[in-house]
């Protein structure tokens, strides 16, 4: 990332607002092509909004985001996206390769009459995620890790300037975490591509993150994942004690109060929520 | 009824190479509507909308019993029902299980008013009957004239939104992302749909519409999920349940329809068979691993 290019993604005095409550405010945020920007926060902090206001889906309550110089808008072929994770059914009528293929030439009209480049294109993006050994079989009989390959490479058909990723590690084993986080990241280096990465899990993107968004509270805080994932910062962030550990190499936040997020606890810390002095790692 | 008076009533081909050319035309409107149900059938299934098929029939059945009530087209007030059923749904329903409620609530009232406006009816009763479990022994060329020039609307229809309706059925938040028009293209194959119903209902009429929306898509899908082939095999079964059931009928003395539905049904189990022998073989294998 060569801080002097002219940003990609730029915010200024951004501000998201549901009813009464803010999700965050007065968010000033360029992201540098080639950079890789991960999202970091509860469920319930707005990272979603997040990505779907960068897509163009809704709109900021207040300030302005451009993309490329132009204003936010619906169906941008510059922009790549993998949704927050689901599964395809076990009976869908499409092969790994046509999961592919809808991002080459999905949004098009018509049918395919000439299909030499399109399978050529396909053929391409399978072997840059290292799927080309099930590219032919059924994408309901894939394991998740196999399917969210897929939707890597679904996502880069479009040679996207960014790319959006909503918690794409999600029920991912730790070797499947490792190889999709690896693709993304080289996606940013290699291709200039500036990515957008929302985890629950800054462990498996930890050496490709340039710089941490955080949010928690309404609030949020901004840096490199050294200057962001601190003891000092997040308790700030948080207003109350918060602590991050490093051990063996992964960082843990000790500490995270659940009461932060305005009365929306985090689903999958419910069960925890009588407890909220445990020590809970960012996931 | 004795064994012979049976097969004599299901199977009969006395004259058969004479009768034959007699019911060309009707030969000739059930593969047009297996090319219809089997085109439509595919993104049936992938958009989940069994159930909305059975919906729509029935008011589709409403419409039609209503036309013949008043002396109007049959055809037409089949369309008008199953067209207006369909949009209604596109519209109201976006997710799946507010959908499967509207329909549960729609589909008995269009039956109830169907049965009404048929008991109303004081014409032919083969007419009342033929609409539920369908009758069209004899197509004339006006007829088939119009049911070809509908269902071309379909095929037309369908191909020209092929890969967007694709992307959208299979991932609406991706396809929406990515600039496509989901919404739209929901109701616009509602639409399509409305008409194909409507269409199919003339041959195995309203109660027996799935054997030719859904069996033949849902047997496809047990042997294959390449997109083309799913669509080939789809509309091959189809018109053989379609075409195969008109030519079995053609002698005996007994609706279309169960011949269509059990040809259909006999496929689609076929199929099942062939789809758990590959998946068994090892369907999702991966090269590399077969070769070790
Ligand atoms: N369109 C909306 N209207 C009102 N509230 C919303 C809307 N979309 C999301 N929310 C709320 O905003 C909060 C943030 O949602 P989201 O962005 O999905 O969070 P995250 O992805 O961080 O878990 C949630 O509490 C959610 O209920
Ligand atoms: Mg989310």
């Amino acid at each position: 990332m060569s801080p002097s290019a002219p940003a990609i993604i730029s915010l200024s005095a951004a501000t998201l607002k549901y009813g009464q409550r803010t999700l965050w405010k007065d968010l000033n945020l360029q992201v540098a092509p080639g950079e890789f920007l991960a999202v970091l926060g509860a469920n319930g902090s707005g990272k979603t909004s997040f990505l779907k206001i960068l897509l163009g889906l809704s709109p900021l309550s207040s300030g302005q985001l451009t993309i490329n110089g132009a204003p936010a808008k619906r169906g941008n072929r510059g922009i790549g996206y993998i949704p927050q994770q689901k599964n395809f059914a076990p009976d869908t009528p499409l092969r790994a390769r046509d999961v592919v293929g809808l991002g080459v030439d999905g949004d098009k009209w018509g049918f395919r009459l000439r299909g030499k480049s399109y399978h050529q294109r396909v053929d391409e993006l399978l072997a840059q995620v290292g799927a080309t050994s099930y590219g032919k079989i059924p994408v309901g009989m894939l394991s998740g890790g196999e399917q969210q390959r897929l939707r890597v490479a679904q996502a880069l058909a479009a040679n996207p300037q960014v790319l959006l990723c909503d918690e794409p590690l999600l029920s991912l084993d730790l070797n499947h975490q490792k190889a999709v986080s690896a693709l993304v990241g080289q996606q940013a280096k290699q291709h200039g591509t500036a990515v957008v990465f929302v985890t629950h899990e800054i462990n498996p993107i930890l050496e490709h993150v340039d710089r941490v968004l955080y949010l928690a509270g309404g609030r949020f805080t901004l840096g490199t994942p050294a200057e962001v994932m601190t003891t000092e910062v997040l308790s700030k962030l948080y207003g109350t004690r918060v602590e991050v550990l490093h051990i063996d190499g992964r960082l843990v936040v000790v500490g995270r109060p659940d009461s932060v997020l305005d009365g929306h606890l985090p689903e999958d810390e419910q069960s925890h929520s009588h407890d909220s002095t445990h020590g809970q790692e960012i996931r | 009824m004795s064994w012979a008076d049976f097969t004599a009533a299901v199977f009969n081909f006395s004259n058969y190479a004479e009768l034959l050319p007699l019911f060309r035309d009707t030969l000739l409107a059930g593969a047009i509507l297996g090319v219809v149900g089997g085109l439509i059938g595919t993104f049936v299934m992938m958009r989940d909308l069994a159930f909305a098929v059975h919906g729509i029939a029935e008011l589709s059945f409403a419409g039609a019993a209503f036309a013949l009530l008043i002396g109007a087209d049959v055809i037409f007030g089949s369309l008008v029902g199953s067209v207006f059923a369909a949009l209604l749904l596109g519209v109201m329903g976006v997710r799946a299980r507010e959908k499967n409620s509207v329909i549960g609530v729609i589909m008995p009232f269009g039956l109830g008013l169907g049965i009404l406006f048929l008991s109303l009816y004081e014409g032919r009763s083969a007419n009342k009957f033929g609409l539920l479990t369908g009758q069209i022994v004899s197509v004339d060329s006006t007829q088939l004239s119009v049911l070809a020039g509908t269902a071309l609307v379909v095929v037309v229809g369908l191909a020209s939104i092929w890969r967007p309706l694709t992307f959208a059925s299979a991932d609406p938040d991706i396809a929406t992302a990515r600039g496509v028009p989901v919404r739209t293209l929901s109701l616009a194959f509602m639409f399509l749909l409305g008409i194909a119903v409507a269409l199919s209902i003339q041959v195995v009429g309203a109660l027996l519409v799935l054997a030719l929306l859904i069996t033949p898509a849902a047997a496809a899908l047990q042997v294959t999920a390449a997109p083309r082939m799913v669509v080939l095999l789809s509309v091959g079964f189809a018109m053989t349940a379609t075409v195969g059931g008109i030519m079995l009928a053609l002698g005996g003395s007994i609706p279309i329809s169960p011949y269509v539905t059990t040809l259909s049904f006999v496929i689609y189990l076929l199929c099942r068979i062939a789809g758990a022998w590959r998946r068994r073989r090892g369907w999702s294998a991966r090269p590399n691993a077969l070769a070790v």
